[in-house]
This record gives structure tokens, sequence and C-alpha cells, in this order.
């Protein structure tokens, strides 16, 4: 049968010109629960976009107005909820920024191990996530698999899976348990194998690069205007970690390399996600055999720190100083200070407003993920509709942390 | 954070620039509204300055001033590495002139931060392409990060379920009655008093 | 298959039992397909993705685990996560566009009461919006008392429970940690 518009010229076949409005509604499995994103489209392709959040808006800095300084650890887990040590960290750091603490080695190192256990944990879920949007469920198995070795080790040390709420101002809720540094390094043995076995699944598979390459591309100047940090970025080729241009914890002693991507598009943010668990692991490993066995992990300012319980029980001062710190909160000198560590997707940043007293009087997150997001709209205008889920997986939005 | 910028702006500015101060490490200077755009086009556009990227903007309310919300601006630049502070104060007491101009002209990324900034705290941005409700949904009325919207009061869009439509209690115990719970030092935010604030 | 149950019929649909071998056989049936709904918002969805995953394998033992993204295919809505005000319209269309029979479990402590969000814009709980079979408490609850979430909603299905049900703990973990004194005068 012959084609229907053999005969025809162009402009005498009369197609429907009005754009079609589809809601990729906040409901939706690619769309990691809580991104609503109206589309206008001509086709298959996308004419305009507006990407709608705020499905997860929980209130995060208005609660924390309503506690202590200590009580926001719970609330700050929950906002990058794949990499929750990070989050910890950063506002812990951000707090003793203000109050001039500097916590002893020993907790920094350890600090260093949870989070970047916590990053490789958020690594994994992007990296087996978009691979399982794509189709490609086998790979996501095998990396929720090496997450739950992650976990495992984290559930060793701080007792929860996911949200541990382990650190503390001044330090951490408890000292590294003795299984620590072997779990570490036979966890990191198992979990870097399950991730070369995904990427020998992955990366030579026609149609997975072909979604993923060319796709989503942004460079490096456009991404530094719409306020992108971290691996989406740097997959941009600009070299901005913060763990090596503003370095905090030990982060300046420790060996690691910042991988770079070339083109800015889907692939490479992909790999380089998978480089940095890599480096990642080193960074434990590394950290593992320069942290002490014993010593203290906690600062000993008694202005944020809970005294012993022995001394609680037996010494009024003990008393009194717990009860102070219970009720009121640490007191933390009046002020504004602004703090940014390296999280999961890029600079995580706490802007803390104190007035002195034990509650907070303003605590902003500053979201990697909300500038990365602001920019899907410009990635996938002029893209097909399929090339949403490949895009929008690789930015690693997480709705915890987008919409606080 | 460096205090080269500081004095720079205060040299290139002179009056605009009301008040530095530099704690905590972090360097601030706070500007007045008027050229809030004209200083952060400066800080763009100069290459001693060349804050190429925006990092954060908000609004901080300090409902005892006057004016009462603090705008608050961080920029960082990844070639020289350093960061500033920029604060402006606008709004009076029932938060009107509650309005600066928008930097999305300079910084694109800046434009999700300013919808944010007016959904939460009620600071309209002058210039902005689409200035509506981000992270809040449209009918929502008030601005709940402003210390005298409660933070428990709720603007349900889903009539919620009777018991006698659910067969069963669903008011749920509030964690604290009213003569429980920890006295918080601020003015209460909430519905409920918590005794003498 | 099961004992033939003789009950007295309540008045009302609501808490009718299985009454019939016909009824225990499609109870029977329903409890061993569930299609879920994975309506997934939070830090509890990372939970939930570890209870699909090889290690607990939560759902395919169960014959649970086929997801339908689409609510007139299944018949499990898993609300996993916090539910915002925002979002609330959206679960109570999904909810109402399942056909019946069709049963809610609440993954999670955002789901069942709101969690520690007691703020502007959470939701307390999707029973204020939409009927819940059975709420998993924890934050986020781990594998193994989803597990026991979904094997008490089975419970329920095959019985023809229509009443909420809670996971409990299997015991109190401050059992024997804590001795209270107790005065002199009372047995010991």
């Amino acid at each position: 049968m012959e084609p229907i518009d053999l005969d025809l010229d162009e402009n005498e076949l009369e197609l429907p010109s009005e754009p079609m409005h589809l809601n990729m509604g906040p409901s939706h499995p690619a769309m990691h629960g809580t991104v609503r994103i109206v589309l206008e489209l001509s086709g298959e392709t996308i004419v305009k976009s507006d990407v709608q959040i705020g499905y997860l808006h929980r209130g995060f800095e208005k609660m924390c107005e309503r506690g202590t300084w200590g009580q926001v650890f719970p609330y700050v887990d929950r906002l990058n909820y794949v990499s929750p040590m990070l989050n910890n960290v950063g506002y812990a750091l951000a707090v003793e920024k203000m109050c001039e603490i500097q916590v002893p080695d020993r907790c920094q190192w350890y600090r260093m191990i949870l989070g970047e256990l916590a990053r490789m944990s958020d690594h994994l879920t992007c990296t087996g996530a978009m691979a399982m949007e794509l189709g490609a469920f086998t790979p996501f198995l095998w990396y929720i698999k090496a997450r739950e070795m992650v976990w495992d080790i984290l559930e060793e040390e701080t007792g929860a899976r996911l949200t541990h709420s382990f650190g503390r101002i001044g330090g951490m809720a408890n000292s590294p348990t003795p299984a620590l540094k072997e779990m570490c390094k036979n966890t990191i043995t198992a979990v870097l194998k399950l991730v070369e076995e995904g990427e020998g699944m992955l990366l030579k598979n026609r149609i997975f690069l072909d979604r993923l390459e060319g796709i989503g591309v942004i460079s490096g100047a456009d991404a530094i205007a719409l306020s992108w940090t971290g691996p989406c970025l740097r997959a941009s080729g600009v070299a901005y970690d913060v763990r090596k241009s503003h370095p905090y914890l030990k982060y300046d002693e420790v060996d690691f390399e910042m991988p770079l991507g070339k083109n800015g598009d889907n692939l490479d943010r992909f790999l380089i996600r998978l480089a940095e668990l890599r480096q990642s692991a080193r960074i434990i490993l590394q950290a593992c055999d320069r942290m002490a066995d014993d010593g203290p992990v906690n600062c000993d300012d008694p202005r944020v720190m809970l005294p012993p319980k022995s001394d609680v029980y037996t010494t009024i001062e003990g008393t009194i100083q717990h009860f102070k710190l219970i009720m009121e909160g640490a007191k933390v000198p009046a002020g504004e200070c602004y703090s940014y560590t390296e999280g999961g997707n890029g600079e995580l940043g706490f802007y803390l407003v104190s007035d002195g007293t034990g509650t907070p009087y303003r605590v902003r997150i500053r979201p990697p993920c909300f500038a990365i997001t602001g920019g899907l709209s410009k990635l996938i205008n002029g893209a097909m509709l399929s090339d949403i889920v490949p895009t929008f997986g690789s930015l690693n939005m997480i709705g915890g942390e987008c919409d606080h | 954070m460096s205090e080269r910028v500081l004095e720079v702006l205060k040299a290139k500015f002179g009056d605009a620039v009301l008040r530095t101060h530099s704690q905590f490490g972090d360097d601030t200077a706070i500007v007045d509204p008027k050229s809030w755009k004209a200083v952060c086009r400066f800080l763009r556009d100069d290459p001693q300055m060349s804050f190429d990227m925006f990092t954060d903007l908000c609004g901080v309310d300090f409902p005892d001033r006057n004016p009462r919300i603090e705008v608050v601006l961080h920029l960082y630049s990844t070639q020289r590495r350093h960061r500033v502070r920029l604060k402006c104060a606008v709004g009076d007491e029932d938060m009107g002139g509650c309005e600066v101009d928008s930097i999305c002209d300079l910084w694109v990324g800046a434009s999700w931060f300013e919808r944010e900034t007016y959904d939460l705290v009620g600071v309209t941005f002058k210039g902005h392409p689409d200035l509506r409700r981000i992270l809040m949904y449209p009918e929502f009325e008030g601005h709940p990060l402003l210390k005298d919207y409660p933070a428990d009061r709720t603007q349900p869009l889903v009539p919620y379920r009777t018991e006698a439509e659910a067969g069963l209690p669903l008011g749920k115990l509030a964690p604290f009655r009213d003569d429980e719970g920890m006295p918080f030092p601020h003015r209460v935010h909430n519905a409920r008093e918590f005794g003498d604030s | 298959m099961g004992e033939l149950k003789q009950v007295t019929l309540d008045a009302s649909e609501s808490s009718g039992f299985a009454t019939t071998k016909l009824d225990a056989l499609l109870g029977w049936a329903r409890k061993w397909s569930l299609f879920k709904y994975p309506f997934v918002t939070a830090c509890c969805g990372m939970e939930f993705m570890s209870l699909t995953s090889p290690r607990f394998d939560g759902t395919a033992r169960f014959g649970a685990e086929a997801p339908r993204f689409s609510p007139r295919q299944s018949d499990l809505l898993w609300v996993v996560g916090t539910i915002s005000q925002r979002q609330a319209p959206v679960l109570k269309r999904i909810y109402e566009q399942m056909m019946e029979p069709k049963w809610v479990l609440a993954f999670g402590t955002c789901a069942s009461c709101g969690g520690f969000y007691d703020n502007y814009t959470t939701v307390a709980g999707i029973d204020k919006i939409i009927p819940c079979d059975v709420y998993v408490p924890g934050c986020p609850p781990r594998p193994e008392a989803v597990i026991d979430g979904l094997m008490l909603l089975q419970d329920k299905i095959a019985r023809g429970d229509k009443t909420p049900g809670i996971v409990k703990p299997y015991q109190d973990p401050a059992a024997g940690v804590v001795k209270l004194r107790r005065s002199k005068d009372s047995s010991e």
C-alpha cells in the first residue's frame, strides 16, 4: 500500500496545530514521587514545560524554630533522605561554626567515614533508579543490594538504617564501634564489585547509551548561571567541589580525585556518580587507616555537650547542665552564619540566625537540588517526551531537600 | 570570604552600603534596597569581584524591627573563590512596601529562590518574570515563614473526613496539653497558648 | 482450605466477616494477588525500595509485587511518605479512581498520623482524607515491619475485615531494661 502522503505537498496536509497539554503528575513512577511537570507538546517534542515542586514541602524551616538547636537533627536527616549523614554533618558543622568549637580529630574522621558512606548510598540509589526508569531493572536490584550493605554499616554504627539523627553539636551521638573498620573494608570491596557488574550490564548497552548520550546537555557557563553545584556541575566540566575548594573536616589530608565530565549530558552525570562512588571508597579506606582507635569523639564544651550520665545522676552540676541543655537548648551566640559542605547533590548550605537563646531564630537550608531542578525546564524544552525520564533521573532531585 | 570585597563595595557605593561586618568569618554588607540591583550587577561584572555564582536568597522576619524583613543574598565566585553576603531590609509592620528588585536577569538561577522567598516570606521582586508560589499551593493565603503565622494553622485543600464518615475516631491526641511542653523563649507562634509567653 | 465460619451478621456491611466458602475463596485469591499502586513521596520510599529488593523480597513472595501505576488497574494503595496539603487532592483523586475492592496501606508514621510534622503544610495522617486499612508506624519502618503490615492486611482481606489495623512491635524494646524500684510494701 502506498504511503498516504505520496502525492501531497507539505502545506496541503492538514495537521492539528494546537499544542497538546500533558501533565506528568505528582504521582508518577519516574517523577520521584513529588514533581509535577506540566508540558506543552508538539507531537513528541516539548515546547514549554512548567516544573512544579512543593508537593513534599514539610515546613522544615518553620519546624526548626519550634525546638532547640539539637532538636533540628531529626528534621535535617529527612532533607536529603538518601544521604542523611551528610546533612547531619553539614548542620553540625554550621552550629559549631557559630559556637566556634572544633571537634576532636577522631570525630572528624568518623564524620568523614559516615558521610562518605552516605554519599555512596546516594550515588548508588541515583544510578540504580536511573537504570530502572529506563527499563534496566536488574542493575537497580544489584545497586540496592550494595546499598543494603552500606546501610548495614550505618545500622551497626548509628542504630538506624536510614534516618540516623546521629550528629550532635560538638560531636556525634556515640563513638565508633570496634567493628567499623573491618566492616568498611569488607563492604567496600563487595560494593565496588557490584558496581562493576552493574556497569558491565549498562555501559555497553546500545539502548542505554543512546538514551543518555547527548541528551540533556548543558554547558558549564549555563550551569554556573543556574547555580548548579555538585556532580551535575562537574559533569559540565566545572571543577568546583566544596571538599577540594574549601576543605572542611579532614578532606585536605586525604587523597582523592574530582572526576570531571566533558559534555554535560546525562551520560556524564551518570558516569560521574559512579566515579565519585569509587573516590568515596578511597576516602573511607584512608580515613579508616587514619582514625584513632580510642580517644574522645565529642568535644567537652559544656555549653553544648551533655555531661556523662554518671555525673547527671550523682552531681548537681551535671543535673543542672543536662536539664538546661535539654529544656532550653544549647545557647548559641547571637548572630548569623552560613556554612556549606558538599552534600550528595552539591553545595549544601545552612544559613543560621541566632538570637542567643537555645531555640533557633531561623534555620535556612540552601538545597543544592532546588537550584538544579530549577534548570530542568531549560534541559527538557526542545527535547522529546521520553527524554524527560533519564534527564530528570540524572539530576537526582530529592523531594525532601528540594521542597524542604 | 574576603574582606577586600567589603572594602571595594564601601569605596564604590559609599552611602548605599549601610553597614558591614564579618561575624564568624562571613563578610556581610547591608545595603540600601534601592541600590540592591546596582550592587549585585557590580559584584557580578567587575573583574576583581567576578561573583559568577549565585548561591542563596532568603528572607528573615524580624517583627520587632522596622523594616521587618531582611532579604539575604549569598554570592560566590568560582574563579576567585570568595564569598559575600548581601542583606537589605524591606517591609513595614503590615508588610507594606515589601519589595526589592529582582536579580533574575543577572543570575538565572535566582528565579526559583526569589519565588520561594515571595511564597514563604512575602517579599515581592520587581521585574521577576514569573512571580508565583512555588512551595505552597496557589490557594494558600499568607506567608508561612513570617513569625506571626502560626506554625500549625493548616488551610486544607481537601475537606477532612468526619468521624461519622469514617466510623472510627480520627482526632489524634495533641502531643501536649496546654499546660505541658517546653516554654519557648520566643513569641509563641502557635494557635495554642503556652501559658504566658 | 479453611473451616466454614458461622458468625452472626452485623447490620453494617463495613465490619462483615467472610461467611461463605465463596467469600473465603475470593479472600484467598485477592490476598495473594495484590497489585500495588506505590504512591511514594518521601524518605519511606527508600525503605520501600529496600523492601522490594533481593534481601527482604517483601512483596514478591506474597504475590504483591506487580506495580501498576494506574489506579484503575491496582487494588492496594501504598501511601509511602508524608502527604502534604498540596498533595492531598492528588491522593484523594487516585484513591477515588481505584475500583473496589481496594485497600490502603499507610507506610510510615507520616502517612499514619503526620509524624513530627505538626505544621501548616502536612496532612496529619492520610485517614483524614481516605480510609486506611493498615498502618505501619516507623520513621521509616524497617522492611520487616512492613512485611508484618502486609501480612496483617492479607489476614484482613482473607477474613473480609474492614476495620483498620496497626502493626505493633513484637516486643517492647524497653522491657527488662528499665527496672522500677518499687516501694517496700508492694508485692514483688
